[in-house]
């Protein structure tokens, strides 16, 4: 279930709304559950609302983990 | 479908997938089944008639147009009819030479958008170079007719020598793509979903005998089937070819050319590229050792910049066609059911 | 696309699969629920069965709205699609799903109904501004990550006293359907973990799973659904099985917080209640699994304005969701698969979406047979 997906924020808009990008492909939502946002952080959309903000930093921590496998020697 | 036959139709029928197939299948072929529907192929070529002094053979088809919105980024119901029937007539190899159209008009409709319409057709087919000979009209009341319907016919000439065809695909062959998939149907998407593309995203509906020209010269009898992804996408056309030629299709995720908006939209929106529709491309099915020479053949024209070597044609016992995504997993591409919708799990 | 193709990368994939494989004990089996429909589906689009180690089983669990969606639910949904006046609003999900005597909303379509696809929940209120003479149903279904948007329309109709317009709710709740399953008749070889739902988790949080985790010893891990989440959260699994741990770990720690998304979970308390029970299709009544639109609303509840009684419907004798869903049985296992059920004419839950576990097997991997 619950197709969705991280969106760049570029644009506030009123009513608690915002314009967001992927890769080139622009969208208008709901920023209803989220609160306040900067302009280039990501929402998790899903049906026209953003459910969630990512955390770079946690991304960037789950990233390095898939890197760093080749490190770590089996159990 | 046993018969009597009882229910009615729905969209599933027009999509393209199984259920479109069915309906050809057990209704039209049913009814009218002869050795030229029988064939499966986007015309048919009329043996009846005496071939040209240099054995060139007559070859008709014809397209049904039904599109909401009527006009659309990149194009209108008008230009997609005229492109329709053209490629219908090219993906059999033929050099499109006349058409005809026929409007159903729903009463209402708005004469500036006729006008514009058939402006546009009239544009399409002189950039064709293909005169429409023949047209009729008819007006239904409001509430019956979605605007506009047009329906093409066209006839075309089939150099001596060229056989391309759906049953034509053999083992080892080569799979390629003329360009990018899915531009034509997320450009239609694109309004009704709030989907914004900057710069707008345009349909790709195009003529594409030039292109297909371009491809059978010099070797036409190293092209075995030629056809363009229309509504089902490519997913579609590759489990017809597979079917009608009794082989098994291999292609490779991350050699499908997309607009990186595209791949976006068809995420947000939960689609499949593999079954969006194209209005300006055409898989080509060659023999191995001329995909290359036929791959910078098609790069060197403008509708083909995009040219790709997507797959390769298998032998099997049972058709089928699967795709091997970007981690070496593999995954079945089947028949379409119902018909392209998004999701939102 | 950021924050998407990375989590796509092969080589990491090739990695992450390499320790999988050296990971696992050879002597014992590692069966793993994957709850969502969404992980269902992401496996089989991306094809990973075929590269995980063959000790190493993937169970689809019940975790597709559209699939547990019951029949009698759908019919009432269908009934207000085909009263004269009425425009029923639905996600594109729930359009081909079949009723009873093979009624669907999109035949409904075909006989005259006005049943109209929506993206997003903020639609209908477009539709009922552009049709202030009709009355507007907006047929809500999913789990959690789903709810908010439902209870944030009802809020704004609310708020604008957008009269014409309902909601029939068919929101249903993931940890008690995960209780439900773990619970249940034991009839099958025992799950050795849960893969838990990303996008529910953003709204939920992963402090719910706590108790699932210690009350029945099973180790959970919450997971995105790019590949390379789904192998890492899969190897996550590996290690705590093989280290005898049971406890909640969080694979999409960039969107999951223990105390989820509070706003939304404040909106869907303000609107909604949880139902003393809820059918689920194939699973049959799980007590508080399901919410009801709260008496506050109940100008808007299609259930109070419309004559609208729920039937239970019977599911085909032959089919075998119920065991599927429970993570028993294989589609393979059933008797009608791929014959008489089929993603075309679906007989049970699992086949009715394409996340469900018998249309994922038919569309993306029924060839695997032939490859093994």
């Amino acid at each position: 279930m619950c197709l969705a997906v991280p969106c760049k924020v570029t644009e506030l808009l009123p009513d608690q709304r915002a314009r967001v990008e992927l890769d080139g492909l622009k969208k208008d939502i709901s920023l209803a559950f989220v609160g306040p946002v900067e302009i280039g952080s990501y929402v998790i959309l899903h049906v026209g609302y953003a459910i969630g903000v990512l955390d770079p930093e946690e991304a960037e921590k789950t990233l390095a983990l898939f890197q760093e496998l080749e490190a770590q020697p089996p159990p | 479908m046993k018969r009597p036959i009882a229910g009615a139709i729905t969209l599933a029928h027009g999509a393209g997938g199984r259920a479109s197939h069915q309906l050809i299948q057990e209704i039209f072929l049913f009814h009218l089944g002869n050795p030229f529907l029988q064939q499966g192929d986007d015309g048919a070529v009329l043996d009846l008639l005496e071939p040209d002094s240099q054995g060139g053979r007559w070859v008709t088809a014809t397209d049904a147009h039904v599109v909401t919105p009527l006009e659309f980024p990149g194009g209108d119901i008008g230009r997609l009819a005229v492109n329709g029937t053209i490629n219908d007539l090219a993906m059999m190899g033929a050099s499109p030479r006349y058409l005809t159209a026929a409007f159903i008009l729903e009463e209402g409709l708005s004469l500036a958008l006729l006008d514009r319409v058939v402006a546009s057709m009239a544009t399409a087919a002189k950039t064709a170079g293909v005169p429409v000979v023949a047209g009729d009209t008819k007006v239904v009341e409001r509430g019956k007719g979605d605007g506009m319907f047009i329906t093409t016919s066209g006839f075309g000439l089939l150099p001596a020598g060229i056989q391309c065809g759906g049953s034509h695909a053999k083992p080892g062959d080569a799979v390629l793509v003329s360009g990018t998939l899915g531009d034509h149907a997320m450009a239609l998407m694109a309004e009704r979903n709030g989907l914004i593309f900057d710069p707008p995203l345009l349909s790709d509906t195009a003529a594409l005998h030039g292109l297909v020209a371009d491809i059978l010269t010099p070797r036409p009898s190293a092209v075995h089937v030629l056809r363009d992804p229309t509504r089902g996408g490519v997913a579609t056309v590759l489990n017809e070819i597979a079917q009608q030629s009794g082989v098994a299709i291999e292609i490779d995720e991350s050699r499908l050319p997309m607009r990186p908006e595209v791949t976006a939209a068809a995420e947000l929106m939960g689609l499949d590229p593999l079954y969006l529709a194209n209005e300006g491309k055409v898989i080509v099915i060659c023999e191995a050792t001329d995909a290359d020479s036929i791959l910078l053949r098609m790069r060197e024209h403008p509708l083909g910049q995009q040219s790709s070597q997507i797959g390769q044609v298998l032998a099997s016992s049972r058709p089928f066609v699967e795709m091997r995504t970007h981690w070496g997993g593999r995954r079945l591409v089947d028949w379409l059911t119902g018909e392209v919708l998004p999701r939102i799990c | 696309m950021k924050h998407h193709a990375e989590y796509r990368d092969p080589e990491a994939a090739e990695r992450l699969l390499k320790r999988i494989h050296q990971s696992v004990d050879p002597s014992r089996e590692y069966r793993f629920m994957e709850f969502c429909g969404g992980h269902t589906h992401a496996i089989s689009r991306f094809g990973l069965h075929g590269l995980l180690p063959p000790n190493v089983r993937l169970i689809h669990g019940p975790g597709c709205p559209v699939c547990v969606l019951p029949i009698g639910r759908l019919d009432m949904a269908i009934a207000l699609a085909m009263k004269p006046g009425v425009i029923l609003c639905c996600y594109g999900d729930t359009l081909r799903v079949p009723g009873s005597a093979g009624n669907s909303l999109q035949k409904a379509r075909a006989y005259g109904a006005d049943v109209r696809m929506v993206y997003s929940a903020t639609e209908v209120l477009t539709i009922a501004e552009q049709s202030p003479l009709n009355e507007v149903v907006f047929f809500a279904i999913g789990f959690e990550t789903t709810t908010p948007p439902t209870a944030h329309l009802l809020l704004e109709i609310q708020r604008r006293g957008l009269n014409q317009v309902s909601v029939l709710c068919n929101h249903v709740l993931t940890t008690p359907a995960i209780r439900a399953i773990l619970e249940g008749p034991d009839q099958g070889p025992r799950l050795d973990g849960l893969v838990g739902p990303a996008h529910v988790s953003v709204v939920i949080g992963s402090s719910p799973y706590t108790p699932l985790a210690s009350d029945f010893q099973m180790p959970i891990v919450i997971a995105g659904f790019e590949p390379l989440d789904i192998l890492q959260a899969i190897l996550m699994l590996i290690h705590q099985v093989n280290e005898d741990r049971h406890a909640v770990e969080n694979e999409y720690t960039r969107a999951v917080v223990p105390e989820g998304n509070q706003r939304a979970l404040m909106a869907m308390r303000e609107v909604f209640e949880t139902r003393e029970s809820f059918e689920w299709r194939g699973l049959g009544s799980i007590a508080e699994s399901g919410l009801r639109i709260r008496s506050s609303f109940a100008n808007w509840d299609a259930e109070s304005r419309y004559d609208l009684s729920y039937q239970t419907v019977a599911d085909h004798k032959a089919c075998e969701c119920a065991a599927i869903l429970r993570g028993h049985k294989e589609p393979l296992d059933c008797k009608v698969f791929g014959t008489a059920c089929t993603p075309e004419t679906p007989l049970g839950a699992c086949m009715v979406s394409s996340e469900g576990a018998c249309a994922a097997h038919f569309t993306y991997g029924r060839n695997l047979r032939n490859f093994r």
